[in-house]
């Protein structure tokens, strides 16, 4: 699935809480419908960016793992 | 269907009034801001995470976050954060080098008590090879978590007696601290959390 991406954020090397955090930081500055690309170094954040979606209603488009780097596209609700 | 209240009478239709009364339930648990207090009290390097890392995540869920810090956990506000380790008296503390090749830092030290303390500096060194630790893995600095904190707007708030009784000044602390307060002003704060931890 190729979903074109409004923004990218880099944040391997960065550990819990900090994916959460600037994911967050990210989105506030996006428009709704918007969508982001993350990439993580974090094996927890695979869980928590879950986690983070379902509570704050964001739509995790696609979640995926590749050689330690994990990948995610999320809407912004 | 929203308004459909106005014409139930509960009394007659006991299946109506279930789905309504059901609906506004869910309505009220998805309008629900879920809210959170911690209270503060250590203040070394390693227990000045779980309050800033809980808080600034909670923050990130958009949830409504106050910090109550006393005692030792005012040194978390502090302008000047030198915030240390001490391995003494803390046997979970792993000790390892923060350099060196793979075996030498998986290797854990074990130390005993009366060498750490009675070596000069024990602390410092302990300190600055934890600080370079979590460096080295990405973890954030206490500074860093704190000004996230900030900006999400958790509210600080600093506990009056402890200052004080340890005979510190507020102008040491940063400016941000949303008031300083004592325990009866906060209790009121933590009976409305849903979430209420002590660290």
């Amino acid at each position: 699935m190729n979903i074109e991406t409004t923004t990218i954020l880099d944040a391997r090397g960065l550990n819990c809480p900090l994916p959460i955090l600037k994911t967050k930081k990210a989105l506030n500055s996006l428009e709704s419908g918007d969508t982001l690309q993350l990439i993580s170094s974090d094996p927890g954040s695979v869980k928590d960016i879950d986690a983070f979606c379902k509570q704050t209603g964001n739509e995790l488009l696609q979640n995926s793992a590749e050689s330690g780097e994990f990948t995610f596209i999320i809407r912004k609700s | 269907m929203g308004n459909a209240a106005t014409q139930v009478d509960p009394v007659m239709d006991r299946n109506l009034f279930n789905k309504w009364f059901d609906e506004r339930m869910a309505q009220r648990e998805a309008d629900h801001v879920p809210s959170m207090t911690i209270i503060a009290t250590k203040g070394t390097l390693d227990m000045a995470y779980p309050p800033f890392i809980l808080a600034s995540t909670a923050a990130a869920l958009g949830w409504d976050v106050s910090v109550f810090f006393t005692f030792y956990g005012l040194n978390l506000l502090k302008k000047d954060l030198d915030l240390e380790i001490s391995p003494l008296g803390n046997p979970a503390m792993p000790m390892k080098l923060p350099i060196g090749p793979d075996w030498l830092r998986d290797m854990n030290m074990n130390i005993p008590n009366i060498v750490m303390a009675n070596l000069p500096g024990f602390e410092k060194m302990a300190s600055s090879m934890m600080k370079k630790t979590m460096c080295d893995k990405g973890v954030a600095t206490i500074e860093e978590l704190r000004s996230i904190c900030l900006e999400a707007d958790v509210k600080l708030v600093a506990c009056q007696m402890t200052v004080d009784l340890f005979s510190m000044e507020q102008k040491e602390f940063i400016p941000e601290i949303q008031d300083w307060i004592g325990a009866a002003s906060f209790l009121p704060i933590a009976h409305r959390a849903d979430v209420s931890l002590f660290i």
